[in-house]
């Protein structure tokens, strides 16, 4: 783009330097502090961003290893972190598959198939993916505890209940690989079924192949939507072996017992890697945010 | 080949033996006492035979899973919630009818008849317990001796170690059993076991069950109360009758006085009429509701003001390393929700936290973030704003790569500056189609439940209210505790509460769904 700058030029890519670094300073502060916060030694400590004595102790904590304090006493960990991100790894990624095989089989006929209420069926979908699962808590509490009723290991209390309830969230997803469908011609599985390819043959080894960039996306969302999700479990799961991750966190800052260090260490241990996936999904994501999806 | 071959041989015996474990399923929920269930269950059972087997619905078996998974999970909640909304379900009004009657005519109390005092007896490592009648055991005359001795009764040994399940225990005469009575254990050993004691049920020969009344004693367990009519308990002891009132949910007497439980009944708009007519629920609830559509349009209002600046900025091409500003801007959107919340939580703590400290040492003041509602307030919107640019800066950019330079181009040889650029060129072109993504997070502000649950709870709460409010309560968290929290878990309420929110999200959908239909063809 060719267009005649003035002279005031230099002075507003300079500012706009500035005023960005200041901006991102602000905005990271957070986050730097946390992680100076979990290296400093004891639970109500503070100091300067860069901490003046290093301690591995909350760490050490967050890690599920016990460690010697100063004064002789053995300090146990005070929650089972590791357990807890196994627990949210094991139930997101589950969940995550399924959505994908669900949603993907739905998109497919959304994409390619004719059938009554097709517009129907998508609007009302479009709808019902706003109602968010915290105004039915009491309804889903209920089925849970009647399904457990009859199927032990997907009641109330147990992991295959928690995925069980993800599964109902598949509106958006659906949404997004259909879109990708529209844009692979349809031409190619025609010649499949050409050649005598039945409609699944044609799905299952002509357009999945080429879908395969769209299904990592959508898993990636559900995956990280699995891990940061909170009323559902927070009402399903209560025993503290059995939380996931999302729910177990929060027992760190309660007012009578409050351990801000040990916080910082395990949120830093569990929040690092989530981090790092969604921001190498980041370009993938992008394109299906600007779709209409919301992250909490 | 051989694949599909197996696939047909195995197709009628998978099917017949899928069919017939749903069908079981399906018997063990009807047999439970819940048919309403049961036929739901047949019918989603019945509906995938019937779209995995016939031609008839060919696209439906694509479809299937998807749609069954939304219909449980999705839609069937929000119709059970509006009907649990008309009803009173609540911690006190929790069972059924006839479940709440069974319950308390299975209830028992210490009766009237004979009391026998007890004595504990080692036989081994275990124990024996020796039943005398109350009040006879030192009979001189001979006669009444013999007579109290076919009265006594003795048990077959226990262990009185563990919390046993309250099973009936068969005593016989102590004549009949061979055991040799010894020194019974000091009371001081009873009293130890008594956790244990207080659990036995013994039936006596005589057909009386007995159970722990006092240290010294056992006594005959009688029902509290005797079904006297169809909607009618009666006091077994003084004769008092409860009449069940389904209007209330409640067994009352003439006083007016319940039983507890209650049990579950349609109370029509007893909720509803709550919200409006009741003062004292009205006042919070009002100020919540505007607390929350203030809350969701301040977040989007800010949240739009950071992140369109941001990226009309990091759209110039002048600017140097925007990739890198990009990612380093995009940092609050990757850190997961509850990590960054309780993160906040932490560093904005009135006398620990870094941002008082911060503040503490520039100005020397230590604002106390969570016990003020105003500041309450200014925290979460601070902290949402932070959570919420992202988002919008990401789509801002899209949007505006989308607009033509040459519209840029024209303005500069007009000699427009920046300012003029954004307002005549590209927020105009952008706003129309961002419309319905601002809807959207407008939405999924108005239910941001996380947000509130973990930064505040809600608090500070307001004085003087009967049913547990905040001040930074929206409604959903406000749902949330009347239903999962201090409050009384009243389902039937936070149900209410919950059909009026859909309805409100609904209307939301509905002109989000509108926008997007006027914007499609222009966008194709």
């Amino acid at each position: 783009m060719a267009i005649v700058v003035g002279k005031s030029e230099k002075w507003r890519i300079l500012a706009a330097h500035a005023g960005l670094i200041a901006f991102i300073a602000l905005i990271t502060f957070p986050l730097l502090a946390i992680i100076s916060i979990s290296l400093r030694p004891g639970n109500f400590a503070t100091g300067s961003l860069i901490p003046s004595d290093l301690s591995f102790e909350h760490w050490k904590l967050a890690l599920g290893i016990s460690y010697q304090a100063a004064d002789g006493s053995l300090i146990e960990p005070p929650f089972p972190v590791l357990r807890w991100l196994w627990n949210s790894i094991k139930i997101a990624a589950i969940s995550a598959f399924l959505i994908v095989a669900i949603s993907t089989t739905a998109a497919y006929a959304f994409a390619r198939l004719k059938f009554r209420f097709k517009t129907e069926i998508l609007n009302s979908m479009m709808l019902l993916q706003m109602f968010p699962a915290v105004l039915a808590l009491v309804a889903i509490f209920a089925i849970f505890e009647t399904i457990g009723e009859y199927v032990p290991w997907l009641g109330v209390e147990t992991h295959g209940g928690v995925i069980l309830a993800y599964l109902g969230g598949v509106a958006m997803h659906i949404w997004t690989i259909r879109g990708y469908f529209d844009t692979i011609p349809v031409e190619i599985e025609e010649c499949a079924k050409v050649d005598g390819a039945t409609h699944f043959q044609a799905f299952r080894y002509v357009l999945l192949p080429m879908a395969v960039p769209i299904l990592m996306v959508v898993f990636v969302l559900a995956f990280i939507g699995g891990i940061i999700e909170y009323p559902v479990a927070s009402i399903l799961l209560r025993q503290e072996a059995n939380l996931t991750l999302a729910v177990g966190s929060k027992y760190y800052l309660y007012e009578q017992k409050y351990l801000w260090g040990d916080f910082a260490a395990a949120a830093v241990l569990s929040g690092l890697p989530i981090t790092l996936v969604f921001l190498f999904a980041q370009r993938w994501i992008v394109s299906g945010l600007t779709a209409g999806g919301v992250k909490g | 080949m051989g694949q599909t071959d197996w696939g047909r041989i195995l197709k009628w015996p998978v099917t017949i033996v899928t069919a017939l474990a749903c069908l079981y399923v399906v018997w063990g929920i009807y047999l439970s006492g819940q048919p309403l269930w049961a036929l739901l269950a047949l019918a989603l059972v019945a509906l995938a035979f019937y779209i995995y087997l016939t031609n008839v619905a060919f696209a439906y078996r694509y479809l299937f899973p998807g749609l069954a998974g939304m219909a449980v999970f999705v839609v069937f909640p929000i119709l059970y919630t509006m009907q649990i909304g008309f009803t009173n379900y609540s911690s006190t009004n929790l069972l059924a009818f006839e479940r709440a009657t069974a319950y308390l005519l299975e209830q028992t109390q210490p009766g009237e008849g004979q009391l026998y005092t007890f004595s504990v007896h080692r036989d081994g490592t275990e124990f024996r317990l020796r039943f005398v009648p109350k009040g006879e055991d030192e009979e001189e005359d001979p006669d009444k001796k013999a007579q109290v001795e076919a009265h006594t009764y003795l048990t077959p040994a226990l262990a009185l170690i563990a919390p046993t399940p309250p099973e009936e225990i068969k005593a016989v005469r102590l004549k009949d059993a061979s055991f040799q009575l010894n020194e019974p254990l000091p009371l001081s050993d009873v009293i130890k076991r008594r956790d244990v004691l207080s659990r036995l049920r013994i039936r006596l020969p005589d057909g009386a069950l007995v159970v722990y009344a006092g240290v010294r004693e056992f006594g005959p367990l009688e029902r509290v109360f005797k079904k006297t009519g169809d909607d009618e308990l009666t006091l077994t002891k003084t004769g008092m009758v409860y009449k069940a009132n389904h209007a209330t949910g409640f067994y009352e007497n003439a006083q007016g006085e319940h039983l507890q439980p209650g049990f579950k009944v349609g109370i029509g708009i007893g909720n509803y009429a709550r919200m409006i007519n009741d003062p004292e629920f009205r006042g919070p609830f009002l100020k919540i509701f505007l607390w929350t559509v203030t809350f969701a349009a301040l977040t989007v209002l800010f949240t739009l003001a950071v992140g369109c600046t941001l990226a009309v900025v990091l759209n110039w091409e002048a600017l140097r390393f925007r990739t890198g500003y990009r990612t380093l801007l995009f940092l609050p959107y990757a850190v997961p929700g509850f990590i960054s919340i309780l993160v906040f939580k932490g560093l904005f703590n009135q006398n620990l936290g870094e941002i008082n400290l911060a503040l503490n040492a520039l100005f020397g003041i230590k604002p106390s973030w969570f016990a003020d509602p105003f500041l309450a307030k200014c925290m979460i919107l601070i902290v949402n704003t932070w959570l919420g640019y992202p988002y919008i800066m990401v789509l801002c950019t899209g949007l505006i790569k989308a607009i033509p330079g040459d519209l840029y181009e024209a303005s500069a040889i007009a000699g427009a500056k920046p300012l003029t650029n954004f307002f005549r060129i590209t927020a105009p072109l952008i706003i129309k189609p961002l419309m319905p993504l601002l809807i959207a997070s407008f939405a999924f502000n108005f239910n941001n439940f996380v947000l509130i649950a973990l930064l505040t709870n809600g608090r500070p709460d307001f004085l003087n209210t009967r049913v547990p409010a905040g001040t930074t309560d929206i409604l959903v968290s406000y749902t949330y505790r009347i239903a999962f929290q201090d409050s009384g878990q009243n389902f039937g309420l936070a149900a209410a509460i919950s059909t009026v929110i859909f309805f409100l999200v609904a209307l939301l959908s509905m002109a989000n769904l509108k926008l997007l239909r006027v914007n499609k063809p222009e966008a194709r």
